[in-house]
């Protein structure tokens, strides 16, 4: 599992990659209550927008982790936003893509760099 | 953060773990475990909200009467000793300068509660409007606990000896609650039964405490601003700074029921009367899944008409709800658009109280 700096996970599975946000995401957000998430079929490139998170406080952007085209999005997180909550990094999952780029993981943090970085945010 | 002012409950709210936010210069709790859980522990058992931020003025002697009357625009000359009244102030040209609650404990006394981030501007206000009242800014020195939800009488009955049913709703007493005294009232921000005690600040973390323990069995929550913002939304309840501000009449929000033109003069009156508004704020449900938000842009037949003023997602009702603009003619149950960020939402008109006690 990678991780980028907006909070954002990577997990690739084969020819497919599951993304969505980290627990220290949802902790911020608060109670997640809807999703916008994307059109399957659509494009999206690393660092662009992959639709937004609403939570009762605040919107917040979901920004690509890499690039590729959208397979699936769970559709079941209509029903169940709080999944986001309870389980970010797996049954929260957001969105499935077929990434055109695999060399794009490089630049992303490990989980324990991403750990790092986030004690560094809290200093 | 440092510059931000605090609540005699601070270090309550610190031990608790609240999420801190600066609310209009104040350092407040947002949330202490959630907004859902929060709001939801108000609608089925019992809250407990520190809201000492608001401010407190009192106004006494023989024409304490007169200026009141002539400040708000509901009649305090109707109510009797012990009763409140709730009404907006207007500023000559009819805008609403706060929304208050008046206690109207004498014609001589009367104890007036103000919205936290107005405090110096009301005060100021009123002493520009007295009338020759004798006026004093207590809200230093003053704090207030709202205690809200099916089993708030039953959590404050257990440190006071006063039997708390004899207060009727938007009624008030002066009484001993654990051992300190205090303004109680069965009045509130969320649309449950419930009171407000209003103390000396010193007096506020014992209180604080007492009614965290009294309600334990009862499974009290403390809760934070988030709570608070979606129970009166729900509720119908206006947000000054939000709904109303002073380019809006009390004609223009739906508080025409507050203002009494056969009381006599009120600041604003003759100019109230004599506009017919073109606007008005309503409800409004989304009908697809997005949270709208004060400042989204409201669409009528096509073309930007005005904002949306305040928009949640309903923890009670289980979907988007709001108040917005629309034109002052349209029926209720109308097709609007509501525009978030980049996309046109349906929504659908209807009354502004979303939220009925059970």
């Amino acid at each position: 599992m990678k991780f980028t700096k907006e909070h954002e996970w990577v997990n690739i599975k084969g020819e497919v990659a599951f993304v969505g946000i980290s627990d220290y995401a949802q902790k911020a957000l608060g109670d997640i209550v809807s999703l916008d998430l994307p059109k399957v079929g659509s494009t999206v490139k690393q660092g662009q927008s992959l639709g937004v998170v609403d939570s009762m406080k605040a919107s917040s952007e979901i920004y690509s982790p890499l690039s590729g085209e959208v397979l699936e999005v769970n559709n079941e997180l209509d029903a169940n936003p709080q999944w986001v909550n309870e389980s970010p990094q797996e049954k929260g999952w957001m969105a499935k893509l077929k990434p055109t780029n695999v060399s794009e993981l490089d630049g992303l943090m490990s989980e324990e760099e991403y750990k790092k970085y986030l004690e560094g945010l809290s200093k | 953060m440092t510059d931000l002012k605090r609540t005699p409950l601070y270090t309550a709210h610190s031990a608790l773990g609240a999420k801190l936010v600066d609310f209009g210069g104040w350092e407040m709790p947002v949330q202490y475990t959630g907004i859902l859980e929060e709001h939801n522990a108000v609608r089925n058992a019992v809250g407990i909200f520190d809201v000492s931020h608001m401010g407190e003025v009192t106004a006494k002697g023989p024409n304490a009467l007169k200026f009141i009357q002539n400040l708000v625009t509901n009649d305090v000359g109707k109510a009797v000793d012990g009763q409140c009244v709730y009404s907006p102030m207007c500023n000559e040209n009819a805008g609403i300068v706060d929304d208050l609650l008046v206690y109207r404990k004498a014609a001589d006394n009367i104890y007036i509660v103000v919205n936290a981030s107005n405090t110096d501007k009301d005060f100021a206000w009123m002493q520009k409007n007295s009338m020759g009242a004798e006026l004093e800014n207590i809200s230093e020195k003053t704090g207030e606990i709202a205690l809200q939800g099916p089993k708030a009488q039953v959590t404050l009955q257990k440190i006071t000896d006063f039997d708390l049913s004899t207060i009727k709703f938007f009624r008030f007493a002066e009484i001993i609650v654990a051992s300190a005294t205090a303004l109680v009232s069965r009045t509130g921000y969320t649309g449950e039964d419930g009171f407000e005690i209003y103390a000396a600040a010193e007096d506020m973390e014992k209180i604080w405490n007492a009614l965290m323990d009294a309600g334990k069995e009862f499974s009290i929550k403390p809760c934070g601003l988030g709570a608070r913002d979606t129970l009166r939304l729900e509720a119908g309840l206006m947000l000054y700074g939000n709904d109303i501000t002073d380019d809006v009449t009390p004609y223009e929000a739906p508080l025409r029921w507050t203002v009494k033109p056969d009381k006599g003069d009120f600041i604003g009156k003759q100019k109230l009367l004599a506009t017919p508004p073109k606007r008005k704020i309503v409800g409004f449900e989304l009908l697809e899944k997005a949270v709208p938000r004060h400042g989204n842009d409201v669409f009528v037949n096509g073309e930007k008409f005005d904002l949306v003023t305040s928009g949640t997602f309903s923890p009670s009702l289980k979907k988007p709800i709001g108040f917005c603009f629309v034109p002052a003619d349209i029926t209720d149950d109308s097709k609007v658009e509501i525009k978030i960020r980049d996309k046109f939402y349906p929504a659908k008109t209807c009354s502004h109280r979303f939220y009925k006690r059970l």
